[in-house]
């Protein structure tokens, strides 16, 4: 049957129809929907994991025990997780284990742009690239094939304008796959020094097997056009060149990315005028060809940074480039923002105004870091607040440590911050934490997480309790604020900065895009009363603005948090709601 | 055919998604290759957001880029404006004439461009800018403004209504479709 399937679901169907059992990922854009959808197959196990290194274990044990199973995470996400893929290079597998990862060319909602191929070669794991839903579907069900065949873990590479375009897949049925036993083999499983001695040949040995399996099979096909130019390309750069270049061009696709073909990549060459090669990020098969002794042009035309597009594609060709018409003014940038009723924003105004310096962390609440907040100070990967924090407070000590805040939210506290308060606890710097709790994983979409109670059905769960977990790694002063309480704000940031302990705040509102959320009415501003002062311009908040000389809220925006009426010291927002 | 390009553009949150997704239902449904590109994560958070939506015999590259929209649906008038260089020579936009603040507007480091409108005119575009906030409330939600602009899209494009409704029926929940039938309708006929 015809489907019109994001990159992501085409995964996960394709997945599904391999006879997946188990799944466990993390979430992370471009990623997160290819667990969604294998979660809606409920004749599978799925879960959100706390973070990606467990995922990858989860489904490594599962697949040691005799199940076809699977990770997800976005390329970031990979580096967490290096550090079972590297070793389990090593094991094998016993079913198959896929592990998909999604890079982010643009990074359109990721804090670097690198390049996970790197990952697969340094860790000696195949890896499949497709380059549109339909080759996801299939790349999928190869990958377990090649798993159980080649006994090694397999790599399938997204990007994100595969991962979320959708396109047509003819999908099929399930196949159930026989169970295999789980049989006592130390020398597989147990790596250490003896028996990962005797692995590392093996490990060399595949990936030789697997340059002769990319040598013949289809995933790597020849497809002859013009002879004058042969573009070796693999994903979404392949589909660039062929919309610019057609049947003008001879193209080697490449599928399987990681080990690259020899013989394929000089027959190849041999029967074009010019190679060159077009990939996305780094230079990577390009070196391959040039070590292979092959001419080729490819990162002198073509750029290491941001994504890339048929236009720029057919400029540095040398085709022509079409122009559009282009407004005759400056056009303001839409930057992301916090949502109307976030309640990082009561927390980030309080910061703002103690003039704190703020570790940040990845999350919506990196978007504190915009204007007019402009209240975080650093944004380097997950978890890195909480251990920046403890370092920035050994490093100045009394300087920094009753003005400085590291902020988290619950599911990356529950990632990897946890670890880092462990340090704060153990090596005894005198460090706030404050965890922005709102009780789910936002910015990928809504995903649960340990401490909401709920599992990635939406069913009662474990739920780890913050303040318990906070005391038990010994945080004597850990408190909860109600983040669209402005005083109790400020009140509890003072008190915590002020202490000569560790402390944790836990700000708790839930998101208020959560369908559970209830709204207040919207606020308006009685004109008769704005003062024009712009008090309440300094939260931003998308729903107010300034239109003649006064505020003035977009009722269609607010959802009546009240923040902006705590600002005004005039009295100038007042309810919609109608009195009883 | 040879491949045809739409481009989608707004503001995260305004439902835009929602709207790609039933032209490719209504593209697939109707036997071609179809291709639609979406961005999701951060620029969903109110930030300017774009989808790209291509249908022909066969499609190669899931983005559009400049100069080659045969169409932009635009949802807010700013978002026009930014996205006007991907309209191909000939192309037609279509705009409602909402206007949202972006955050540089709203703390005063820029201000909202004037006369966008008539601005655009002035280019010799092919627009039809019009009040489409005001034809989903009419409806039944502000919310189902991408539904009215796919009606207002649908009078420009050769498909029929039984083919539109198929593909709304494919996409949209079915406690919402009653409203969103009604909004497209309104799109569809409205002065």
């Amino acid at each position: 049957m015809k489907k019109l399937l994001l990159g992501n679901e085409a995964v996960a169907r394709g997945l599904y129809e391999a006879g997946v059992e188990i799944a466990s990922s993390y979430p992370g854009t471009p990623s997160t929907e290819i667990t969604e959808v294998l979660s809606k197959y409920r004749d599978i196990y799925s879960e959100w994991a706390p973070n990606e290194k467990v995922a990858m274990e989860v489904a490594f044990g599962a697949c040691m025990a005799g199940k076809r199973s699977v990770c997800a995470m976005k390329h970031v996400g990979l580096n967490v997780a290096a550090d079972p893929l590297y070793t389990m290079s090593y094991t094998g597998v016993n079913a198959g284990l896929v592990v998909c990862v999604a890079d982010d060319p643009g990074m359109h909602s990721s804090q670097n742009e690198q390049d996970s191929r790197h990952h697969a070669i340094a860790s000696k794991v195949p890896m499949l690239e497709p380059a549109d839903s339909g080759e996801c579907y299939e790349f999928a069900k190869l990958a377990f094939e090649l798993s159980e065949q080649f006994d090694t873990p397999v790599l399938l590479r997204l990007c994100t304008r595969i991962a979320h375009s959708q396109s047509i897949v003819d999908v099929g049925e399930r196949t159930a796959k026989e169970i295999r036993t789980y049989e006592k083999d130390p020398t597989k499983y147990i790596m250490m020094p003896a028996f990962a001695k005797r692995r590392h040949p093996m490990v060399e040995a595949r990936t030789r097997a697997l340059i002769e399996y990319g040598e013949r099979a289809p995933v790597n096909r020849v497809e002859m056009g013009g002879t004058a130019l042969g573009v070796i390309a693999s994903g979404t750069a392949y589909q660039y060149a062929r919309e610019v270049l057609g049947d003008s061009a001879s193209y080697l696709k490449l599928g399987l990315v990681n080990p690259l073909p020899e013989q394929l990549i000089r027959d190849f060459a041999a029967k074009v005028d010019k190679v060159v090669v077009i990939e996305e990020l780094d230079g990577i098969i390009e070196a391959h060809c040039r070590a292979l002794g092959i001419e080729v042009s490819g990162k002198e035309l073509f750029p290491i940074c941001d994504e890339f597009s048929q236009n720029l594609v057919a400029e540095k060709l040398g085709a022509a480039v079409p122009a559009g018409r282009k407004f005759d003014g400056e056009v303001p940038g839409r930057p992301p923002v916090m949502c109307p009723g976030c309640p990082h924003r009561g927390l980030y105004y309080a910061l703002k105004r103690q003039k704190c310096t703020v570790i940040g962390d990845i999350g919506c609440y990196t978007l504190g870091a915009a204007a007019p907040l402009n209240a975080v100070d650093s944004v380097l990967c997950m978890g890195a607040s909480v251990s920046g924090i403890h370092g920035f407070n050994k490093a100045l000590q009394t300087d920094s440590e009753h003005k400085t805040v590291a902020v988290i939210g619950d599911s990356t506290f529950m990632h990897s911050g946890v670890t880092g308060l462990i340090n704060i606890a153990y090596n005894e710097s005198n460090s706030t934490v404050i965890i922005l709790d709102n009780s789910i994983t936002g910015m990928t979409g809504h995903q649960q997480n340990p401490t909401t109670g709920l599992n990635i059905h939406g069913d009662p769960a474990g739920k780890i309790d913050l303040e318990a977990l906070c005391h038990a790694i010994g945080i004597r002063r850990v408190r909860v604020v109600d983040p669209y309480d402005l005083n109790a704000c400020n009140e509890a940031i003072k008190e915590e900065l002020a202490a000569d302990e560790p402390s944790v705040i836990i700000s708790r509102r839930p998101c208020a895009l959560l369908k559970t959320v209830k709204h207040k009415a919207p606020l308006e501003v009685d004109p008769g009363k704005c003062k024009s002062c712009r008090a309440c311009m300094r939260i931003g908040c998308p729903a107010i603005s300034f239109k003649g000389g006064q505020a003035c809220v977009d009722q269609t925006q607010c959802v009546g948090c009240g923040v902006c009426e705590q600002l005004c010291a005039f009295g100038a927002f007042k309810s919609t709601a109608k009195e009883d | 055919m040879k491949t045809k390009s739409i481009m989608i553009v707004g503001v995260g949150g305004q439902g835009t998604l929602l709207a790609s997704r039933v032209l490719g239902h209504l593209f697939m449904d109707a036997g071609y290759d179809v291709k639609v590109s979406e961005v999701h994560g951060m620029s969903q958070r109110g930030g300017s957001v774009v989808t790209y939506v291509r249908f022909g015999d066969s499609v190669a590259s899931p983005i559009i880029d400049e100069g080659q929209a045969d169409y932009i649906i635009s949802f807010e008038l700013l978002e026009a404006a930014r996205y006007l260089p991907y309209l191909r020579e000939g192309g037609k936009l279509i705009s409602n004439s909402q206007q949202m603040d972006p955050m540089p507007v709203i703390t005063g480091a820029t201000v909202y461009p004037e006369n966008i409108e008539g601005r655009i005119a002035d280019l010799g575009v092919d627009a039809d800018i019009f009040d489409a906030l005001t034809l989903a409330r009419a409806a039944g939600s502000a919310k189902a403004v991408n539904i009215v602009l796919l009606g207002r899209f649908s009078r420009y494009f050769d498909f029929s209504a039984e083919a539109w409704d198929a593909a709304l029926h494919d996409v949209i929940p079915a406690k919402f479709l009653a409203m969103n039938l009604k909004a497209f309708e309104s799109g569809r006929t409205s002065a």
